[in-house]
């Protein structure tokens, strides 16, 4: 699965767990750009992304994420 | 997701017994701000499909939206639900709210700050009591009780269970006295991880022997309490504990147990809520081909009909009987709604030998080539159950969206391919759900039968007083009491088409009434000559002005309609209304869009009205002197009541 692919998908995950489809998923966006992306919501989140893509992250892996580029790396070396 | 996803665990995990989503669920949710119509049909709708965690979310969100833009959310009925727990539930509320709807219930949630069990309990004032909740789910995982190792140690293990189940017991007497709201108990699911390993069944002081101690007390406790249970622990079974404890998740960000089981949870308790408040399913409609049993009659013939036992298919559709029949011991009614010729479909009932299921079981039998939306209308009206009373469980993908469709009121569950999880998939949707067991239970579904017999006698008879003379009846009139109780909560939260007020209350509000002795209640039980009815009236009468009685609960089972019982219980309240000095009766009737059945009940008792309010809502008023209603032929039995003078010593 190819970077486009998963962002692509992302959006439309973050149009489902946050209710808005004007989020633009771009490698810098980060909680604090996203009105309502609390630590549930984050967990909420990383649920959803888990079970869209069936793929599981470790507590740490989760702990070390700062933006939307570090989860799509991630994401990349997970889904197959 | 991840490992250990099971296919049989997603029947629960992913509700599917409720249809897939729509496809246009966020058009249909985006559009109801703009709708001109009530959207509390609309709302239940949606909700009632196998929604996940994010769906669940948007939903609670537009009902949060509706609600608080004023709109009416009819027919949904409001719950006020405080959650109290020592896990995160923030993911879950929005999934109760959700959850609810799909249930009939419009449930307002009063979540206190994290982990603020005993002082939201404790505290006269809390958030919790101050919003007097009608109930409190103590939402607890096993983490919350002090639950000590005190390996084999028996003595000590059972004081440590003790120990647990008193903090359970001070946080509801904190409740009780502050509130008064009913208690949900869940049960403990202990974690997949043993010590020993199976002997941590055996020995005294391990954790899972511990944990089972204190889930078999607070079964054995709710049964006399009148606190409700929400049997989290059977939950976690079915999806086995190691899919529910989630340890990840748990460090995190503090959730009791796996995200995947947010929705089955949310569903369990808004069953609870549900049943509650009296909304729980009473008849099974039973499609028979490929249903019932395995081919088609009209077919393959008596002989060729997949029922027999070792046969694999035939042993599915007998699970599908079997349950039918243990429902209907609990006092689901039957009935058949199959595209057939009548007496080619009554064959195999009447023949087949290994077939469980015999004609007497079933209330309403509808054979014919109507469509089935037709035929479960003509059952709902033959049994006088409201079609939301109705689950219609059909193979056929095509009978089950047309009655979805036409008869979005009716529980449709979706099945498998495989016969063999037919059974389950029924049992897993609770739409059965109780929360008390009355004796009378035992025999409901007889009831309904036996008055098809009564109508059939009537009819043979002619008029109406000779048949109400025929049937030898005799009621009995009693105050309330401790026997009586479940039975007559149960009537209270249950009866909506002979029900004057349709006011719920719940075990604690009607025990409070039966000992006030400023407050008149009456139960009232009718036998004749087909057996015990049971209870089948309650009336509630509360101070109102000086000398006057308002009635502020009249119900009546509609078991026992036409018999004019509503007239001798009129003559009993005037009797006791004498007694006590009481000059003047007042009633009142609250419409509601299942009690059309009694908007006459007071003028045809010769009450007058005297105001009616913009809601439809009409009141009554009877002199006492003078008021002799029509008397029906039957004894009477009046017993258990306080003379006036030695209320004020009750």
């Amino acid at each position: 699965m190819d970077e486009s692919q998963i962002y692509a998908r992302l959006a439309q995950i973050f149009d489902e767990v946050f209710d808005d489809d004007s989020i633009e998923v771009a490698p810098e966006l980060s909680a604090k750009d996203v009105d309502g992306w609390d630590s549930l919501t984050h967990i909420r989140l990383i649920l959803t992304i888990e079970k869209a893509f069936k793929i599981k992250f470790s507590t740490s892996e989760i702990g070390k994420l700062r933006n939307v580029g570090d989860l799509v790396t991630l994401i990349g070396a997970k889904a197959e | 997701m991840g490992a250990g996803f099971q296919p049989m665990n997603s029947l629960y995990s992913e509700l599917q017994w409720l249809p897939r989503a729509p496809r246009d669920f966020t058009e249909r949710l985006k559009a109801l701000p703009d709708s001109a119509g009530p959207v509390g049909r609309e709302l239940q709708t949606l909700a009632s499909h196998a929604l996940d965690l994010n769906q669940l979310t948007r939903l609670a969100k537009a009902i949060s939206k509706a609600d608080s833009a004023g709109r009416s959310l009819d027919p949904l009925t409001p719950f006020r639900l405080a959650v109290l727990s020592n896990s995160t539930t923030d993911l879950i509320i929005p999934a109760l709210v959700a959850s609810g709807a799909r249930h009939g219930i419009v449930l307002e949630v009063v979540q206190p700050s994290y982990d603020q069990v005993a002082q939201e309990a404790l505290t006269p004032d809390s958030t919790v009591n101050s919003s007097k909740p009608d109930a409190v789910l103590l939402a607890l995982d096993y983490r919350a009780l002090p639950l000590k190792l005190s390996l084999g140690n028996s003595e000590a293990a059972s004081a440590t269970v003790q120990g647990a189940m008193g903090y359970l017991q001070v946080l509801r007497n904190g409740i009780k006295a502050n509130s008064n709201a009913v208690c949900i108990f869940q049960t403990f699911a202990p974690p997949p991880e043993t010590l020993f390993g199976s002997l941590d069944r055996a020995l005294p002081g391990t954790l899972r022997s511990m944990i089972d101690g204190v889930n078999r007390e607070l079964a054995a406790n709710v049964l006399s309490s009148g606190d409700m249970l929400l049997d989290i622990a059977g939950l976690a079974e079915t999806v086995g504990l190691a899919a529910w404890h989630n340890p990840q998740l748990w460090n995190m960000a503090k959730f009791a147990f796996s995200d995947e089981f947010i929705p089955l949870y949310a569903d369990h308790v808004a069953r609870t809520v549900a049943a509650i408040r009296g909304k729980s399913a009473k008849v099974l409609i039973l499609d028979l081909d490929n249903t019932v049993w395995g081919g088609v009659i009209g077919d393959d013939g008596l002989e060729g009909i997949q029922i027999a036992q070792g046969d694999a298919l035939g042993e599915a559709h007998l699970a599908v009987q079997r349950l039918a029949l243990d429902l209907r011991q609990r006092g689901i009614v039957l009935a058949v709604s199959s595209k057939n010729t009548d007496e080619v479909a009554r064959e195999p009932f009447e023949k087949h030998p290994e077939m469980l299921l015999k004609l007497d079981h079933i209330a309403v039998f509808q054979a014919n080539w109507n469509d089935k939306a037709t035929n479960i209308q003509a059952i709902s009206e033959e049994l006088a159950l409201g079609l939301d009373a109705m689950v219609f469980l059909d193979d056929n993908p095509v009978e089950r969206g047309l009655v979805r469709r036409l008869l979005p009121q009716v529980a449709v569950p979706e099945l498998p391919d495989d016969p063999a999880y037919y059974a389950r998939t029924l049992a897993a949707a609770g739409y059965f759900e109780a929360v008390a067991f009355a004796a009378e239970d035992l025999q409901r579904a007889g009831f309904y039968q036996d008055n098809a017999k009564r109508a059939s006698l009537q009819q043979q008879l002619g008029g109406v007083d000779a048949y109400l003379a025929s049937l030898d009846m005799t009621i009995d009139f009693r105050p309330f009491d401790a026997t009586g109780r479940a039975r007559i909560v149960q009537l209270i939260n249950k009866s909506n088409q002979y029900n004057l007020t349709t006011r719920r209350y719940t075990d604690p509000e009607v025990a409070e009434a039966e000992s006030n002795p400023e407050v008149f209640t009456l139960q009232v039980r009718l036998a004749d000559i087909f057996g015990d009815n049971g209870m089948i009236s309650v009336v509630i009468c509360r101070p109102d002005r000086a000398g006057m009685w308002e009635i502020d609960t009249w119900l009546m089972s509609c078991r026992v309609l036409g018999r004019r019982v509503e007239h001798m219980v009129l003559r009993e309240i005037l009797g006791h209304a004498r007694a006590a000095g009481v000059y003047k009766l007042c009633g009142i009737y609250c419409p509601t869009d299942r009690n059309k059945l009694v908007a006459d009940h007071y003028p045809r008792l010769g009450f007058t009205k005297v105001d009616e309010e913009s809601s439809g809502l009409t009141r009554w008023e009877l002199l006492v002197e003078g008021a002799e209603p029509e008397s029906a032929p039957m004894k009477v039995i009046s017993q258990g009541f306080l003379a006036p003078w030695e209320k004020s010593h009750a």
